[in-house]
């Protein structure tokens, strides 16, 4: 049985007894083991973290109109800005795409009825979600104000701000990440379809492969590391104090040996995405999919070794120096491979623009620069002048939002028919991509500028001379803040009036567009059997819309 | 673990889970998810055996003297104990794998309880609580005044105490959760849920055991054994 | 809120004449600035070139009827070498050239002038080995190259001259330096770039660059105080250093004439150089860094001297040492 697209314009009304009617009541959800409901559930708690490390970021731009500050005291921006960063990052960005559309699409993709351990599944989602309440616990009683990156002593001594709530939270949502990046490496491994060998893989799995290695990896590491600052902080003994004999370096070396590893996590599974997309709206196989797919391996493995390119001026040595700037410009050169790779596969194609396109191709624009921008922090001598400056903000805001968030947005919005059944407004969509693209830019270049200036980063005050970048830069984020909240209203307008998509309403290739929308409970009515290469456009029958 | 094989237990092979496609992936799968899972716990106490590499060798007049605070023969006689458990629970796998009677293994689960829990036991009364009584337990109420022969090493002393606490702990910890993870394995072998072609609960659940085992077999020597025991060391 | 408007336009105003870049006051902020350029070329043209190979590909491959399927195209093992090749080329170029800059940072000149600073929350302490202490402030002849030891009070600070395009972390329980050779009269901002609690923001303060003689006016002008190294020997007597450390050596510790700068054996059998690191060492954690022909007897300082008294310290050892050498 091939893979080939169904008909749909001659499709019956298909009986739908989907994952979604199968059962009702809350127990249901809050019970099940159905890997499409947990993404759902995912969906509903990272929408609902973000809009809380949006407020911050809204108060503290607000805030950053003047230069005395416009809005809270210091004491509040540095909660802000450190609220901001912790949700943001661990609790948004790390299971964004990986526990939503990871844990919907991985069995779909590959040809199996839910993941491999699906009870493990639910209890990553509890284990989530008991972070989640820990933190915004953390929140209630005033927020931690240590930044995102708690370096110690401050953190470890000085800071009187609920520090062990916030940190415990982030742990137990470490384990949540480390369950559910196993879960996906075993159902990758051992559970795919009949004729679906590795290299016969749509590369989002590549690169939710790739991503879970760095989750099984790495976040133990960020686990034991926040446990040793809890016991420093509960305890009072030195393990990082240097009046007692630690050293606050050595937290600095294992913190960063999870978070930049983790600063993939972020970016893979959207690099995942922006293939998916490009291949769809082109209609055509990837350029270099093996390229494609190594390259996200390569960096899941060279992120690991690049770390102390956030320490350049601690006063290591300049040979720790110099072996970390070469291995972080090694690391630059897979994601540009993947660029050059997409643009490629539009050669010829059949290119159409619907809103997850749009995403797509804003996400290959914005990721050039941040990918670039990231080569004047793997120099040294740049470096030593950006560092701790806007120009870094600016640098990660561009890949973290213009690159992981764009493509987010793009698989949420390409995915969305498959996930409800329903299609969404494809003109609001476009519109509200538009206004994301423009408003990103608008907030984040002016901060490139102001960096190299010298503008210090986490300043809740600062120099008048600063003040005209700032205000545009918080003109910006008012005009993004509109962009996100289009989607909040048209998507969950869509879930109850948007018209019936059918199987396949974008005419992609992969398995997952073969089954129902939305898909039965154990996804495939007719069992797969794969006996095509990936994206296999040019040998498909005629496709509709 | 496994789903329950209810009513089509000749169906469907004993702790059949309907998300695979058959009795050997499943196991495959569960294996592969152990030693993925054993692969994060290595980097979980990678992370405080790097830091103690690292203060171990700028401060290793401090870790000496703390190390010889450490009665030997308690940890010896604990590391005896755990390599005896991990041979018991090998024998319990055993027993299943060749067909044994759920009492057979049943025995052997207990065994390996029993020195597990001696561990725990040695542990918390031969040397924690002591401890506790010298004034080693690092924190406020740590013996300095007592110990006025440390000298300039005093703090790395300390120092060295919070990573025997700290890396023991989170041994004894796992050490715990196997406990627990034993007493499931128990009451599912009396329910007779484990036979010759089925007892990967067992297999993984060894796999994890052994595993603590060997954490212990490094923090051995790594706490108990520095700057050696003999005469003019 | 007028007053708002009229702050603002003042703002625009100075925004309009600012250039990109700080004012280049140093003698390596040019190159930086070089490398910055060369940098910001690359990223316009990668940018620039990807926008528009898309764009134009947008255009002329859009889809022109629901059912079309385009051709194949097939993966070139010549192009992906290409472009691997040119982008891994490029970085190697960017590496060597950052890493002589870096190198470069971290080679004073010999005749580098020492300033001490120590950061604490929110101010930056600064001391002239002649006297002077500054607080937020920093003045220096024009072109003769300064070489900062800097360490921390609590916790971690940065200090930062985006002029002089330096920056190094202030560490607790430890020395950092930075150096920087300031070729341009003027008055540049000084900001902690590492964030250190709840003022961080106001962490900032001014260097004044000026010409030799405005300089040597300032200094002169000041209150008089001792030198550091006067008050390293004051402190000397006080804590009853001398009485152990006799010159000539024949005390319970050893003379420290002539020993700043010169490698140490120590009786653990490791060699290290004396310097500020091993004095502080030597001071807080003395039985750590005992030499050989003397009991380790030596009492810790730990909690009686703060980090401006252990710097007076360590400038009297190295004038000891000078005075060795003739004043070398």
């Amino acid at each position: 049985m091939s893979t080939a697209t169904a008909d749909i314009h001659h499709d019956p009304v298909e009986s739908n007894v989907n994952y979604l009617n199968a059962s009702y009541g809350i127990k249901s959800w809050l019970f099940t083991v159905d890997h499409k409901r947990i993404g759902l559930m995912y969906l509903a708690v990272i929408t609902f973290m973000f809009t809380i490390g949006g407020v911050a970021a809204t108060l503290m731009r607000l805030n950053l109109v003047e230069p005395q500050g416009a809005l809270v005291e210091p004491e509040t921006y540095n909660k802000l800005f450190s609220t901001h960063g912790i949700i943001m990052v661990f609790f948004f960005l790390v299971p964004s795409i990986p526990a939503t559309l990871g844990n919907f699409l991985i069995p779909l993709m590959i040809g199996a009825r839910d993941v491999a351990f699906p009870k493990l599944n639910l209890l990553s989602w509890y284990l989530f979600v008991t972070g989640c309440g820990f933190a915004i616990f953390a929140i209630l009683s005033g927020g931690v104000d240590t930044g995102w990156t708690f370096y110690p002593p401050y953190s470890s001594l000085y800071s009187h701000t609920p520090v062990v709530i916030m940190a415990l939270g982030i742990f137990i949502a470490g384990f949540s990440s480390i369950l559910t990046g196993l879960n996906f490496v075993v159902t990758i491994h051992k559970m795919r379809a009949p004729g679906m060998t590795w290299f016969r893989l749509p590369l989002f799995i590549w690169a939710l492969y790739a991503t879970s290695l760095i989750f099984i990896l790495g976040t133990p590491v960020i686990a034991i590391t926040l446990f040793l600052l809890g016991l420093e902080r509960i305890f009072h003994v030195g393990i990082f104090d240097p009046a007692i004999g630690g050293d606050p370096l050595l937290f600095q070396h294992l913190f960063w040996f999870y978070s930049h590893p983790a600063v993939y996590i972020m970016i893979l599974p959207s690099m995942g995405v922006v293939s998916e997309l490009i291949t769809a709206f082109s209609r055509k196989k990837i350029f270099g999919y093996s390229f494609i797919a190594f390259s996200s391996l390569a960096i899941a493995v060279i992120s690991f070794i690049v770390w102390g390119h956030h320490m350049f001026v601690t006063g290591q040595s300049v040979y720790a120096g110099l072996v970390f700037s070469v291995l972080s410009f090694i690391v630059a050169i897979p994601s540009a491979i993947k660029v050059f790779n997409w643009t490629a596969t539009l050669y010829k194609g059949s290119i159409s623009y619907q809103a997850p396109m749009l995403y797509a191709l804003g996400f290959i624009g914005l990721f050039t620069i941040g990918g670039l921008t990231g080569l004047f922090l793997a120099s040294l001598a740049t470096d030593v002048h950006l560092n701790g400056t806007y120009f870094v903000v600016a640098h990660f805001h561009y890949i973290m939002v213009g690159g992981a968030l764009m493509g987010y947005l793009g698989g949420i919005h390409f995915w969305w028919p498959k996930i409800t059944g329903r299609m969404y407004p494809d003109m609001w969509a476009r519109i509200a991509a538009a206004i994301v693209f423009i408003g990103f830019n608008l907030t984040f270049f002016p901060q490139f500028v102001v960096g190299y200036l010298g503008m210090p980063r986490r300043y809740a005050v600062y120099p008048a001379e600063f003040q005209v970048l700032n205000v545009m830069s918080s003109a910006g984020a008012s005009v993004l803040a509109v962009g996100y909240a289009i989607p909040l209203v048209y998507l969950a307008w869509s879930m109850r009036y948007g018209p019936p998509a059918g199987r396949n309403p974008w005419g992609a290739k992969g398995l997952e567009w073969t089954t129902l929308s939305p898909p039965p409970t154990e996804n495939f009515d007719v069992p797969p059997l794969v006996t095509e290469d990936a994206y296999n456009y040019a040998h498909a029958g005629a496709t509709h819309v | 673990m496994s789903d329950m094989a209810a009513h089509d237990a000749h169906a469907h092979p004993q702790g059949f889970a309907h998300q695979f496609e058959d009795a050997v992936q499943q196991k495959e799968a569960g294996t592969l998810g152990m030693w993925a899972f054993l692969v994060t716990e290595i980097l979980f106490f990678g992370g405080m055996f790097t830091a103690y590499i690292v203060y171990r060798s700028l401060h290793l007049g401090g870790f000496i003297i703390g190390s010889h605070l450490l009665e030997v023969k308690f940890g010896a006689t604990n590391t005896a104990v755990l390599i005896c458990s991990s041979l018991t629970m090998a024998l319990a796998i055993r027993s299943a794998q060749t067909g044994k009677s759920r009492g057979a293994i049943i025995s052997w689960l207990i065994l390996t309880m029993i020195l597990g829990a001696t561990f725990l036991v040695v542990k918390f009364t031969c040397e924690w609580y002591p401890d506790y009584l010298n004034h080693i337990v690092p924190g406020s109420y740590f013996g300095f005044e007592y110990r006025p022969e440390w000298g300039a090493h005093a703090p790395y002393v300390q120092m060295f105490m919070c990573f025997y606490f700290f890396m023991t702990g989170l041994h004894a910890l796992h050490m715990v959760v196997g406990l627990g993870i034993l007493t499931v394995l128990v009451i599912m072998t009396a329910r007779n849920k484990f036979s010759s072609e089925y007892y990967t609960p067992l297999e993984i659940s060894g796999l994890y055991w052994h595993f603590v085992d060997i954490v212990w077999i490094f923090l051995f020597p790594l706490l108990y054994l520095i700057g050696g025991r003999y005469p003019g060391s | 809120m007028i007053g708002l408007a009229q702050t603002g336009l003042q703002n625009l105003a100075a925004f309009a004449l600012m250039p990109f870049q700080p004012p280049e006051a140093s003698s390596i902020a040019g190159d930086v600035d070089k490398l910055y350029y060369l940098l910001t070329g690359i990223t316009i043209f990668f940018g620039v070139l990807i926008f528009s190979i898309i764009f134009y590909f947008m255009v002329k491959y859009r889809r022109r009827s629901e059912d079309e399927i385009p051709p194949e195209t097939h993966t070139s093992m010549a192009l992906e070498l290409t472009w691997t090749i040119i982008p891994s080329l490029i970085c190697v170029g960017l590496f060597v050239w950052a890493s002589a800059l870096y190198v470069q940072e971290s080679r004073p000149p010999a005749s580098a002038t020492e300033i001490f600073v120590i950061g604490k929350q929110w101010m930056w302490h600064l001391q002239h080995p002649e006297g002077p202490r500054e607080i937020n402030e920093l003045h220096v002849p024009v072109n003769v190259p300064v070489k900062i030891t800097l360490t921390s009070q609590d916790v971690i600070h940065d200090f930062y001259v985006p002029a002089f395009r330096v920056k190094k972390d202030a560490l607790p329980g430890r020395y950092t330096s930075l150096w920087f050779d300031p070729t341009e009269i003027g008055t540049y901002h000084l900001f902690c770039a590492q964030y250190c609690g709840t003022n961080h923001g106001e962490m900032i303060g001014w260097v004044y660059v000026m010409s030799a003689k405005d300089y040597a006016n300032w200094l002169a002008g000041g209150e008089k105080t001792e030198s550091m190294a006067q008050q390293g020997e004051r402190l000397f007597t006080q804590y009853g250093c001398v009485e152990c450390h006799v010159a000539g050596g024949t005390g319970k510790a050893p003379s420290l004439a002539g020993l700043y700068g010169q490698p140490e054996k120590l009786a653990s059998g490791e060699t290290r150089v004396v310097d500020e690191a091993l004095i502080r060492q030597a001071i807080l954690v003395p039985n750590s860094v005992h030499v050989p022909n003397y009991q380790p007897i030596m009492p810790t300082y730990q909690g009686q001297l703060n980090e401006e008294q252990i710097l007076d310290l360590i400038a009297y050892v190295k004038s000891l040492g000078s005075q060795e050498r003739n004043g070398k």
